[in-house]
């Protein structure tokens, strides 16, 4: 339902490519994994995703209809993500920031309705959120928060989910909780793309994985195909290992240097 | 509950609006409104509707206006500090201003005009760096130009103040200090007509300034168009205070303090914040006036030294709880 073919990004001023050729595309009711190094260009295809940075070439469609022809506030009924950052200036309280994401459907002026309180209430129990609606979003632990921005996003209502490195600095439970959650919307019907250095996770979770390196697809496929040792160590510029977890998914141990030299 | 404190804040208003007319160099009593609604009136009521009620109105919009104008732009450059003022606004405007004063041209208008057109200048100038690649209004630009095209015409005021004579001088610096003593039907008429636009262009980006408050990146994945919030809600604010250091002086804090009590009060949402602010602002500024007016009578405090001796001890405690 989103699909960006070819995709060529240069931001004023950098000496090379962000993204140089990137084709990927999300179906409803699959999660696609997208990892690669720092630097790599995995934010990059999130914002060129949404039409957010100028292409130099390629394109990018929704629902089959070129993205450049959608107001952007279409883009967001139809695309709800979250970002990578968000520090909260004025805290608000956790069911008036979810509210926002009502903003694609509600515009600028009309007043909310029960149908927005509604759709709120679902984003907020979909995320195990029900509970947090009265507290302040500036009290929340990092798995809270992050599970409120998701309810963000999912009152959207939207048909693709892209989230952006959200388990970052989040501990094993939570980044579990979250990956759970993800995989439970991606299995209800969503189309789903996640960001992440958790190679591990990706691999179990995925039902397709993307390895971008200096912007160029390097890997593209099954997660027993992209997970390849060989080309992990060398995109991560680090000596790696690969086993196979019981469930038949690879995962990936980095090496120390002196395992790697025998 | 949120009409309550909409209630209380009408409230509020209207014992400003009361000080505000009753208060002065003559305390009015109840008597003379009647001689007002009667018609032909003379003494008192003469001075309720030909001084004092346009003087209370007038603060009263100018108030709302810059209050309204600091949470608008607070939001935009996403730091709740920036006051309306300190975008380089003031430092144009008080350069006009002396001009006018030191070139010694002519009408009761000049000087506001002068001060309007600086305002306008240094707003144009400012706008014009915070442009960065791709047309993009850059936040951080936009205060720091700001600061920096505030203080080059602040030096170059400064410079023209020493050349000049201690009368002109004592004009200038006076007028700067911000007073409602030019106040008249006409202001009020003027102020009123020109403000409507810039303040509904703010009133109606409130749910969208809900977004851009949450940063750029969010902002534009929850579907606002930030780039083009930023740019009306940066030239309505600037419009509105350019106009308000035209017919008032250099009012300060009331755009800075205003919100953030607001903010305290009625939480962030822009929706009630705005509203809020506008009512809280345009009550604190009438107050603010009548102390300015009543304190050394029958001599006159500028209104802008009123507003920092409140704003600054209560900005001072907002802070110290933040840190806290």
């Amino acid at each position: 339902m989103l699909h960006g073919t070819d995709l060529v990004v240069r931001y004023p001023g950098a000496p090379r490519r962000a993204l140089d050729g990137v084709t990927c595309g999300l179906e409803a009711g699959r999660l696609l994994a997208v990892v690669g190094p720092n630097g790599s260009g995995k934010s990059t295809l999130v914002r060129a995703l949404l039409g957010l940075v100028p292409l130099e070439s390629g394109s990018v469609s929704l629902h089959g209809r070129s993205l450049a022809e959608w107001p952007r506030h279409e883009i967001a009924a139809a695309v709800g993500a979250v970002s990578q950052r968000e520090d909260t200036l004025f805290s608000l309280r956790v069911r008036e920031a979810v509210m926002l994401g009502r903003y694609p459907r509600l515009g600028p002026i009309a007043p909310e309705a029960a149908a927005d309180h509604a759709a709120v209430r679902r984003a907020l129990e979909r995320c195990d959120a029900w509970d947090l609606r009265d507290r302040r979003t500036d009290a929340l632990s990092g798995g809270e928060w992050q599970r409120v921005r998701v309810a963000r996003a999912l009152a959207q209502e939207p048909r693709a989910l892209l989230l952006d490195e959200p388990t970052a600095a989040l501990d094993i439970r939570h980044e579990m909780e979250l990956f759970e959650l993800v995989h439970d919307l991606v299995r209800g019907g969503l189309a789903g793309l996640i960001v992440t250095h958790e190679l591990n996770l990706s691999a179990r979770y995925a039902d397709r994985m993307i390895l971008l390196d200096g912007g160029r697809v390097v890997g593209d496929g099954d997660p027993a195909a992209v997970v390849d040792g060989r080309v992990l160590a060398q995109v991560f510029r680090w000596p790696l290992a690969v086993t196979t977890w019981r469930d038949g998914a690879p995962q990936v141990v980095p090496l120390k240097p002196s395992e790697a030299e025998s | 509950m949120t009409a309550t404190r909409f209630v209380a804040l009408v409230g509020f208003v209207l014992v400003a609006f009361a000080a505000g007319l009753s208060l002065g160099a003559v305390p009015l009593g109840l008597d003379v409104w009647a001689d007002l609604v009667r018609g032909a009136p003379d003494g008192g009521a003469a001075i309720l509707r030909d001084v004092r009620l346009p003087r209370v109105v007038l603060a009263f919009l100018v108030g709302g206006a810059l209050a309204v104008s600091g949470a608008g732009l607070q939001a935009i450059v996403r730091n709740p500090l920036a006051d309306p003022y300190l975008v380089g606004l003031s430092g144009g405007a008080g350069l006009g201003a002396v001009l006018a004063i030191a070139l010694d041209a002519g009408g009761p208008w000049a000087v506001p005009l002068a001060a309007f057109a600086g305002a306008a200048g240094a707003v144009a100038l400012v706008y014009r760096l915070s442009l960065v690649a791709g047309g993009r209004l850059d936040p951080y630009v936009l205060l720091l130009g700001g600061v920096v095209v505030g203080s080059f015409a602040g030096a170059l005021m400064s410079a023209i103040i020493t050349l000049s004579d201690a009368a002109e001088l004592r004009s200038a610096v006076l007028w700067l200090l911000g007073g409602f003593g030019l106040a008249s039907w006409r202001a009020v008429a003027v102020f009123g007509v020109y403000a409507v636009a810039p303040l509904a262009v703010l009133f109606a980006s409130a749910r969208v300034l809900d977004l851009v408050a949450l940063g750029e990146e969010s902002a534009q994945y929850l579907g606002a168009d930030v780039e083009r919030v930023k740019r009306r809600v940066y030239l309505s604010t600037a419009a509105l205070t350019g106009a308000a250091v035209a017919v008032s002086g250099v009012v300060g804090f009331v755009g800075l303090v205003v919100p953030h009590a607001m903010r305290r009060l009625w939480g962030p949402l822009h929706r009630g914040l705005l509203p809020g602010a506008f009512l809280a602002g345009g009550a604190f500024l009438v107050l603010a006036d009548v102390i300015a007016r009543t304190t050394f009578r029958p001599r006159e405090l500028p209104v802008g030294v009123v507003t920092a001796l409140v704003g600054v001890p209560v900005f001072a405690l907002l802070l110290r709880r933040k840190l806290a």
